[in-house]
């Protein structure tokens, strides 16, 4: 008997129609992750019909279905780029050698470790997020959060697939585990920091987006560069959906300060106090937002030296981002790597060796890249005419992971005190007063084309659709 | 064909709305897009507006699209410096060709402002068409396929060197259709070093092989040798094919196309029309027919096809000897020595009662197929044998695009 139409409620193409073994372990591991869904998915929301967007194969006419679907009967699909032929490793030890299509024993438990850590951040946001459709600023937004969500949920998959197909009786136990850690948990925590921390209001889930999920991007960009070939084609896939994600985060802030100096220009002040009695969130509290979800998701990279990292990427385990772009060896023996440092006071730039600082290479592509999308933050502004500009803090602010964890650095990049820290804490990082206004504006906004008066409306809608479209139907 | 200043359509990314995600690069099956540190850029000359970038794009930000004058369309540097679109600007035009483009708006139903049709004909299959596969090999993960057959298809005397090559898929899977398209990466660089674009070709073979049973098809293949101005010049991949050996291997991706696909039901009627190597898709589909001739079924085939003169026609021979009663066959030659121009629209409106009984009928479908210039032309053809029957042509056209029965693809 079996409790799974494999072909029309999972689709997939990994042939899991003809893999008895991944359907046994698949149909244990469905229900819990539907009663998962059902305890940690978003909140009271179960029955609403959601205008989403369903992969059902992975060509460009497939991977991008729009229909109204209830989320627990989204088809979280599996699916894998398709294979490239004669594929080989680009970079490590083993470069030049055919592409894994099977877990080499010697990285079994290194492998089994980062899928593990990548599969937990995706049920984790979803749990991070459980509470925002009760305060969502239109039903454009609502959706979007719900598509989030379903889509981090087949992530869920993707990387369950992997485990359950490759690693054995091991990866049935780590999928169920994924299942039971909980975000914020202090018994049972997801595995990284920025993944316990809690997205209270729509302003830090739009940073989340922007930043964190950003951090996602990186991360599988780095794996689809992988040895291993199974995760290289699942990560290159569940890429295509994570640039929604950054979406969601890049025009949300961006439309919330839209919003603002459309406001700050009416009523022809830049005062905080004046145009947070007008119902809109001021830049200075956006910025203060900007720079705590900027120097967490820093930390979500790793320490700035790891053997780890050395090792996984001599190994062929994990690439960098766009190792097929670089034109140096892929080996990086010998070669060396700039990173910043404490020496006497101050902060100083030293050189190590490249393997070791791979997290900083990564952390480093990350940074350019929200460096560019800020800037076009900033193009609101200036286009409405404003001298306010936005920023992202020194790399060194903040941080609670590497050389830096422990020590004081302002946004600007200074070495302080413990006691200039405690006097500027508060421009700098968003303040309970802060998070308690946020909160206060977050309201339920229902009606189709309406939105909270803190946000901009988008400046097109979903799928061509018009942005007084019935994105979400209430039962 | 007259000479006039052509419109485009320029597919461009939207450099407020775009986050950078690179889904589009990933995306585009034939190498389009690229980015520098400021934008995500279409490159006009490379794209053909085969939308598979639409539909992953997070944003909506490369759904756009601007009428610009060939000769003028925005190049890949100046969409570098850009920080937001430019405006849709009114073409300084010809009358005929702001006709053309004028046809182009009526026919999306867009008022104004973005505009997402990009086609005169269906964006739809016909209804009982085959499911297509599409991009299963992409410019990153292309296939191999093997030459087993090049030979030249016009006469040695004609100037215009047409080629039929068959290619081999060995045991790797390559499901394709007729009507469907796949694009060859020819070897090497331009001279500044990138390497070379792909280039789109016409299935010309029925979908169960060249040979039936075998998991090859067949391409028709012009050598260009000279520009768009008629100066001396020779087509990288055009040149590159037309050379290749029996044996030589090739770089393939695709498949490409979702709508250009025949119907499948035995009793529809296929009106063809094309010039040269649009040639290739009508071959495709009138073999699939003559294999599946079937007792009883009604479905007639007619085809307008041009070419200069006699000896440049592809496929002439095999062309003349298809059985009457299976295919209605019109050629039209502008070139013979002695004899006034004929095109395949004058051919058309010869056979104009006849052309006018096929649209009558809700199960003809019209492939068009072959130079740019021709669709303008053809078109109107249409128009006017529709008009004079009695069958007003807005609604009847609406309609034949409307139901996936009007096929265009010209390049
Ligand atoms: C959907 C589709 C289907 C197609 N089907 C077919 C088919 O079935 N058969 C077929 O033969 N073709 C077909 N084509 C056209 C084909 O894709 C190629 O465009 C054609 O073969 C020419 O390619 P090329 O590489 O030889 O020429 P290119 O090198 O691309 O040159 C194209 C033109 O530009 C000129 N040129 C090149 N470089 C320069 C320069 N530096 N300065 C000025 N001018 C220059 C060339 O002389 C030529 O006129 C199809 C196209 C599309 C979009
Ligand atoms: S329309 Fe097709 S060819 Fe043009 S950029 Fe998009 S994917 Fe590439
Ligand atoms: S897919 Fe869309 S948003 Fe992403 S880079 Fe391309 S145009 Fe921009």
């Amino acid at each position: 008997m079996t409790s799974i139409d494999y072909s029309e409620k999972i689709p997939n193409n990994v042939n899991l129609a003809g893999d008895r073994t991944l359907q046994r372990a698949l149909e244990q591991w469905q229900p819990n992750f539907i009663s998962w869904w059902k305890d940690m998915g978003p909140e009271g929301s179960q029955s609403f019909d959601v205008y989403l967007r369903t992969a059902v194969s992975v060509d460009p006419s497939g991977w991008a279905h729009f229909d109204y679907v209830k989320m627990p009967e989204y088809r979280w699909g599996i699916f894998l780029t398709p294979a490239q032929q004669d594929r080989t490793i680009q970079f490590g030890e083993h470069k030049g050698q055919p592409a894994w299509q099977e877990v080499p024993g010697e990285h079994r438990a290194n492998l089994r470790r980062i899928i593990v850590t990548q599969g937990d951040t995706e049920p984790a946001s979803v749990e991070q997020q459980r509470h925002l459709g009760l305060t969502a600023p239109s039903l454009y937004d609502l959706r979007n959060l719900f598509q989030v969500n379903v889509e981090e949920g087949r992530h869920l998959w993707a990387m369950v697939y992997l485990l359950q197909r490759y690693f054995g009786r091991d990866g049935r136990e780590e999928a169920e585990a994924l299942l039971e850690r909980r975000s914020g948990d202090e018994d049972n925590p997801r595995i990284l920091g920025a993944f316990n921390e809690r997205t209270p209001d729509w302003l830090s889930f739009f940073m989340f987006t922007y930043f964190t999920d950003r951090d996602g991007k990186f991360q599988l960009s780095a794996l689809t560069e992988s040895g291993f070939d199974p995760l290289a084609r699942t990560t290159k896939f569940m890429l295509t959906e994570e640039a929604h994600h950054m979406f969601v985060g890049e025009s949300g802030v961006s439309r919330v300060i839209q919003r603002t100096c459309a406001v700050m220009n009416q009523l022809k002040t830049d005062d905080p106090k004046t145009l947070r009695a007008a119902g809109v969130i001021d830049l200075e509290t956006i910025q203060r937002y900007l720079n705590f979800h900027y120097a967490v998701t820093l930390d979500l990279f790793g320490a700035d030296q790891s053997s780890n990292a050395a090792m996984f990427y001599s190994a062929g385990l994990k690439g960098r981002f766009e190792e097929g772009k670089r034109s140096d060896d892929h080996q990086l023996n010998g070669q060396s790597y700039k990173i910043l440092g404490i020496e006497g006071g101050k902060l100083i730039e030293r050189e190590v060796p490249m393997l070791n600082a791979l997290n900083e290479v990564l952390r480093d592509d990350y940074i350019k890249d929200s460096v560019g999308g800020v800037g076009r933050w900033n193009k609101v502004i200036e286009k409405a005419g404003l001298p306010f500009r936005l920023s992202v803090p020194h790399k060194a602010f903040h941080r609670q992971i590497g050389t830096f964890a422990g020590n004081r650095v302002s946004p600007d990049g200074r070495l302080v005190s413990e006691e200039e820290w405690q006097k500027n804490q508060s421009n700098w990082l968003p303040t309970a007063e802060d998070r308690a206004f946020v909160a206060s504006l977050m309201g339920r906004v229902a009606e189709s084309g309406k939105f909270a008066n803190w946000i901009a409306p988008p400046p097109m809608g979903i799928n061509k659709q018009p942005i007084d479209f019935e994105y979400v139907r209430f039962n | 064909m007259s000479v006039h200043l052509e419109v485009i359509k320029q597919h461009l990314i939207d450099p407020e709305i775009c986050i950078r995600c690179n889904t589009c690069e990933e995306t585009c099956p034939i190498g389009a897009i690229s980015h520098d540190g400021n934008n995500y850029v279409v490159d006009a000359s490379i794209c053909n507006l085969c939308m598979a970038c639409v539909s992953p794009c997070p944003t909506g930000a490369i759904d756009n699209w601007r009428n610009v004058a060939k000769t003028e369309a925005y190049s890949v540097e100046e969409q570098f410096t850009w920080d937001e679109l430019p405006k849709q600007t009114t073409l300084a035009v010809s009358a005929e060709s702001a006709e053309a483009a004028a046809n182009v708006e009526e026919g999306e139903g867009e008022a104004e402002g973005i505009e997402v049709d990009t086609v005169l004909g269906s964006t739809l299959p016909p209804w009982s068409a085959a499911r297509p596969y599409v991009n299963l090999y992409t410019h990153k993960a292309p296939i191999s396929a093997t030459v087993v057959g090049n030979y030249r298809l016009t006469a040695e005397t004609s100037e215009s060197d047409v080629h039929h090559i068959v290619l081999d898929f060995g045991q790797m899977p390559f499901p394709v259709l007729e009507g469907q398209s796949i694009a060859i990466l020819p070897p090497g660089s331009t001279p500044d070093g990138r390497v070379h674009h792909a280039r789109q070709y016409s299935i010309a073979s029925a979908r169960d092989g060249e040979r039936r049973g075998y998991n090859n098809l067949s391409l028709t293949v012009k050598r260009v040798t000279t520009d768009a101005k008629g100066e001396a010049r020779s087509g990288v991949c055009s040149n590159y094919l037309c050379d290749l050996k029996k044996g030589d291997s090739v770089q393939v991706i695709g498949p490409f196309g979702s709508s250009f696909l025949m119907p499948n039901h035995p009793n529809s009627h296929l009106l063809m029309i094309c010039t040269g190597t649009g040639s290739a898709p009508m071959r495709a589909m009138t073999e699939y027919r003559r294999r599946r001739r079937l007792k009883g079924a009604t479905g007639k085939l007619m085809l307008f096809f041009g070419a200069r003169t006699r000896e440049e026609l592809p496929y002439f021979g095999p062309l003349m000897n298809l059985p009457k009663d299976f295919i209605d066959v019109n050629l039209a030659y502008s070139r013979t020595p002695g004899q006034p121009k004929r095109y395949v629209q004058d051919l058309m409106r010869e056979r104009a009662e006849d052309v006018a009984a096929m649209l009558r009928d809700d199960s003809t479908y019209i492939y068009v197929c072959g130079l740019k210039g021709m669709e303008e032309g053809v078109l109107q053809a249409l128009a006017d044998i529709a008009n004079q029957s009695g069958q007003p042509w807005e609604p009847l056209w609406k309609k034949l695009k409307q139901f996936g029965r009007l096929h265009l693809e010209t390049y």
